[in-house]
């Protein structure tokens, strides 16, 4: 927070976004359109086709501008399907933009290995292959073995880790994905949604663990639907619906114009109504920049 | 879900200022562009750097393959045995293709082995990067560590066949000889050639997700120009009246070359004379041909997998 009032040249950024712009392309939509003739003609005509033969294109995001400095904690707040976890991803580097640049200090890394692990392997193999995965040397995870199996509190009902993933509760298997991916120091962290995992007591203990993170992070991310987790965490919102841009600043205000948009405190679950056609535009979406 | 079907124009309501700002910002402090494709030689000390999960990620794909069968591991032995004993008995016993080559069934499992450890690396790099979009979205690693994992797994696979084939050579009377130690370096040329196309494939594949339909095909039709079942040797000969320019232009194919050497290597009746001229050159020249083509070939469009 402290940060948000001095704009001044001591001020690093480590993540631009610059009109970034983000598209899916989706094949085989359509009624009647993802026909065998659809298909040939949209490989003889070529793009022309796409859209013809039933490529269908989500424009996820749309053109998002906003500088991320050292330091801050940013939350990403918005309606189901409003394009946050994209942006994350795009922000990684895992996800190619259509128009536009995001500019990074160093890797971003986002929070999660789950697509690397495997059901079937125990839950030891695991903590290695996903150590592995996130470019942790043999070392490294042999040296934070013990501290991640202890931090998932697998092993807590007897001797759990040394029995295939495949066997946790879905609780269980939470828990340890989070323990794995939390393993690791990052410059820059993005974090979707992962406090929602387990029970009471591992909400909490991951809390910390986030804020630990944080102060070892040179910026964080923090995508969730709960206001409750965006306000004890972050000092900076980013708010984005339907792909767009709607608000950007200090937690607070956002999140007063969210839940009045959302209908209530923190009932950011229900569905929402259709935005206004023109939404204001904000003096704060335009980042200060270092003179 | 917010969609639109076409990709709006420009939209001008961007800060006007902002644009040549921010690059200049982002210039400024050096940061760098998120996701861009690192130079060759970066790009080969980064995939260097992951060679551990290269491996650990094969041997756990290679070990969660039969984890909830009864038998377990035995299935790495057992699956090769049986697929030698089914090809055994439709081509050596049922069709009787055998005429003329001598110690028949290692000849025979010798090339099935050989041949699937090809095949298999192959299909596994088409679906290498469009069957993890999951892995390539979530974590960061030079994209090429998967076709090579996959490879690497097969490689794995083909230890325990190899395993089986020795007890099989041994079985028929096959004795063990000196020159089996050339099984060594022609594994080794085999397993580059085969990262290079799989590399190739998983970029084509990642584009096409329809080619891992089209290529069971591609490859069965391979398979039997290959000399997997029968000797292009035999069948080439001087009495066969087909012309003499045929032979050498079948073994000219990279996997009648790594199938023929390992044959050379392993089975005593299998002499030299049956080997296709050159074949050590056409096995290192194969094996550099497509193992740094298809790995630049690859790299080239690093940064765009992962795009759905």
């Amino acid at each position: 927070m402290a940060d948000n009032t001095n704009p001044t040249d001591e001020r690093v950024p480590t993540v631009v976004a610059d009109g970034v712009d983000i598209v899916y392309r989706v094949n085989g939509t359509g009624a009647g359109r993802g026909s065998a003739t659809a298909a040939l003609n949209r490989i003889l005509r070529g793009k022309k086709a796409e859209k013809a033969a039933g490529v269908r294109r989500v424009h996820a995001v749309k053109n998002v501008s906003f500088v991320a400095y050292r330091g801050e904690a940013i939350g990403l707040i918005g309606t189901n399907g409003s394009g946050k976890s994209t942006l994350l991803k795009a922000v990684a580097g895992l996800l190619p933009v259509e128009n536009g640049h995001i500019y990074t200090d160093g890797q971003p890394s986002l929070l999660g290995v789950n697509a690397a692990l495997m059901n079937d392997l125990t839950g030891e193999r695991n903590v290695h292959l996903g150590g592995l995965a996130m470019g942790m040397s043999r070392a490294q995870i042999k040296a934070r073995y013990q501290e991640i199996v202890d931090f998932s509190g697998i092993n807590d009902k007897g001797d759990f880790i040394t029995l295939p993933m495949r066997t946790y509760s879905s609780g269980m298997a939470a828990r340890l994905r989070f323990s794995i991916a939390a393993a690791k120091d990052h410059d820059v962290l993005l974090v979707d949604e992962a406090l929602a995992t387990g029970d009471r007591s591992f909400q909490k203990r991951s809390e910390e663990r986030i804020r630990e993170l944080r102060k070892h992070a040179g910026t964080v991310f923090l995508v969730s639907h709960s206001n409750k987790s965006i306000r004890d965490t972050c000092d900076r919102v980013l708010w984005l619906e339907r792909g767009e841009l709607r608000m950007d600043g200090p937690t607070e205000e956002v999140l007063r114009e969210y839940e009045k948009f959302t209908g209530g405190p923190d009932k950011a679950a229900r569905p929402a109504p259709k935005p206004k056609p023109a939404p204001k535009p904000e003096p704060k979406a335009k980042a200060p920049l270092p003179s | 879900m917010s969609q639109v079907l076409h990709t709006p124009p420009p939209t001008t309501s961007a800060p006007a200022a902002g644009e040549d700002d921010l690059a200049a910002l982002a210039a400024r402090h050096g940061l760098s562009v998120s996701g861009a494709r690192p130079s060759l030689p970066d790009y080969v000390r980064q995939l260097w750097a992951r060679r551990h999960f290269i491996g650990a990620f094969a041997t756990a794909k290679l070990t969660a393959q039969y984890s909830q069968a009864k038998l377990g591991q035995v299935w790495q032995v057992m699956t090769p045995l049986l697929n030698a004993a089914v090809y055994y008995f439709i081509f050596g016993v049922l069709m009787n293709t055998k005429r003329g080559v001598e110690d028949y069934v290692p000849f025979l499992v010798t090339g099935v082995f050989v041949w699937t450890f090809t095949q298999s690396s192959i299909m596994a790099g088409t679906r290498a990067i469009s069957g993890n979009l999951g892995l390539v979205r979530a974590l960061h690693f030079p994209r090429a560590a998967l076709p090579v994992s996959f490879c690497l797994q097969q490689l794995q696979q083909l230890m325990f066949s190899m395993a089986a084939l020795v007890v099989i050579l041994l079985a028929f009377g096959v004795p063990p000889a000196a020159s089996w130690v050339l099984a060594v370096p022609a594994l080794v040329l085999q397993f580059v050639f085969n990262a290079g196309v799989s590399l190739v494939m998983a970029r084509v594949g990642s584009k096409i997700p329809d080619m891992a339909q089209l290529m069971p095909f591609l490859l069965r039709t391979w398979m039997y120009g290959s000399g997997v079942m029968f000797s292009i040797h035999h069948m080439t000969g001087p009495d066969s009246g087909l012309p003499s320019w045929v032979g050498p232009l079948l073994q000219v194919n990279p996997a009648v070359v790594y199938i023929d050497l390992m044959r050379f290597a392993l089975i005593d009746s299998f002499g030299g004379g049956m080997l296709p001229d050159h074949v050590w050159a056409m096995a290192v020249g194969w094996a550099l041909v497509a193992g740094i083509g298809g790995f630049i070939y690859f790299w080239k469009a690093e940064e765009t997998y992962g795009r759905g």
